[in-house]
């Protein structure tokens, strides 16, 4: 009943089997997500600071712009970078004729990606910052620090270990997110698999290694994290070694 | 691509509303149906019953960890298959995307729905289930008329940030060609070569409805707290 022998078949294009293309569907699926994390967490760890700070207008621009990327569906916002934006933005759809497409879908793939997955981040930075005791910050400032230094030495270094929970489903998120930037036609993991079903048929076999593709990311991911979280315990915390 | 063209938004808005009522429609429905779904795997996790807590355990696990997409064109293959078999027809019922949506996203977010309802069940103590089997109810009654009144007090902010999410993934049955408030959008838009207009115009509404949403929880989540 399970036939697996359709993944060693070739393609209609006759250059690879069906497995190395769901693989190189998988290969784009990993970079995408690769890139998009990093920008997620730079921008996003950017705007959790700055909306913890008591400058009114920078925490005012920091909540716009979490609002914005959390009240428009995904696959929306995937539209409005792929059709909207280059309309408005001459230089962007200057590339958009110019680029390779691949290249330049992946390009705003991983703008989407990162933009939307930034405002989760920043929303998480921002809860760990404020579940510190005000006494730290106070004592950063008290040791003469400046507010950068009382950030990046003090606050910071606690705020990211307490996250790592949060931050971890977030990554696995953005896994399954990435499935999205099929809309706009970027050949990852979810196009190949339809591009597999549509052209043989077996959508039972092709649905099927997608779906253990994915859980086996999810599942490298989450076992990394929790490495991370191992290795970064303090001492003397619950969760920390003895 | 010249002025955005208003005209074109007045005349497409019948259409787009239909397709409104549908997401909504569909929202609500699947809502309401996780939560109920939700709250049976929920008391399948915690049950004392070791089987019965794997399965719905497994269950739980693997629909989170596969993305929603992959999930929405699984249900919609299976769904027929899944009703030929119930039914014993020779051929496998034909029932549109449309249809098919309803079971994918009340099981789908029936797992997420679950890990609220488990989580909001835990916040209760543990003397409040004692204190029911000591004034003589039985497990179901102890559930349905002490833990599960107070749980789902707790986490009503939470099941109602958790529908605003639906709410929005809802948009991806437009990949299926379901006209739903994006597939709408998208339709119109390929006919009349409005895809900024249409995609903007889209854009705006979900923003508008899910951040009023989102307040909504906001305010009812203070006066919640008030009454605790």
């Amino acid at each position: 009943m399970l036939d697996l022998g359709i993944f060693g078949e070739e393609t209609p294009d006759g250059d690879t089997t069906w497995a190395m293309s769901l693989l190189s569907g998988l290969e784009y699926t990993l970079a995408l997500v690769a890139l998009s994390w990093i920008v997620a967490m730079v921008l996003g760890s950017l705007l959790g600071v700055l909306r913890t700070t008591n400058r009114r207008w920078v925490v005012a621009l920091g909540d716009a712009w979490v609002e914005l990327f959390r009240n428009i569906p995904l696959l929306v916002q995937f539209f409005l970078w792929y059709f909207v934006v280059p309309a408005f933005v001459p230089p962007l759809k200057r590339m958009a004729l110019e680029m390779d497409p691949t290249r330049f879908q992946l390009l705003l793939s991983v703008v989407c990606l990162g933009l939307f997955t930034s405002a989760r981040i920043a929303e998480q930075v921002k809860s760990g910052i404020l579940s510190l005791p005000r006494g730290q910050r106070m004592a950063g400032y008290a040791l003469g620090l400046t507010e950068a230094q009382t950030y990046r030495h003090v606050l910071l270094p606690m705020a990211f270990r307490i996250i790592i929970p949060p931050l971890t489903s977030e990554s696995m998120n953005l896994v399954k997110n990435s499935a999205v930037a099929y809309s706009i036609g970027l050949a990852e993991l979810f196009f190949r698999t339809r591009e597999m079903g549509e052209m043989t048929f077996r959508y039972f076999a092709a649905f099927g290694a997608a779906t253990v593709l994915y859980v086996v990311v999810a599942f490298a991911i989450n076992r990394v994290f929790a490495w991370v979280e191992r290795a970064t315990a303090v001492p003397g915390y619950l969760g920390g070694k003895r | 691509m010249g002025e955005f063209d208003w005209g074109s938004i007045a005349g497409s808005l019948p259409f787009l509303m239909a397709g409104l009522s549908y997401t909504v429609q569909l929202t609500v429905i699947a809502a309401i149906g996780g939560t109920l779904w939700g709250i049976l795997l929920a008391l399948a996790r915690l049950s004392s019953i070791a089987p019965l807590a794997w399965v719905a355990a497994a269950y739980v696990n693997l629909m989170r960890s596969v993305p929603l997409l992959l999930v929405i064109f699984w249900f919609y293959f299976l769904v027929p298959v899944m009703l030929q078999w119930a039914s014993g027809a020779a051929y496998p019922p034909r029932i549109g995307a449309d249809r098919s949506a309803y079971v994918t996203f009340i099981l789908f977010e029936g797992a997420y729905f679950c890990e609220i309802v488990r989580a909001g069940i835990q916040s209760i103590p543990k003397g409040q289930l004692g204190a029911a089997y000591a004034i003589g109810l039985n497990y179901a009654q102890a559930m349905r008329l002490i833990i599960l009144p107070q749980a789902l007090r707790n986490m009503l902010p939470v099941l109602l940030t958790q529908t605003i999410v639906l709410f929005q993934d809802v948009s991806l049955v437009a990949l299926l060609n379901v006209t739903d408030l994006v597939g709408a959008a998208g339709k119109i838009a390929q006919r009349d070569s409005r895809l900024v207009e249409m995609y903007t115009l889209v854009a705006v509404i979900y923003f508008v409805l899910s951040y009023a949403l989102s307040l909504g929880v906001k305010v009812l989540n203070r006066r919640i707290a008030i009454i605790r």
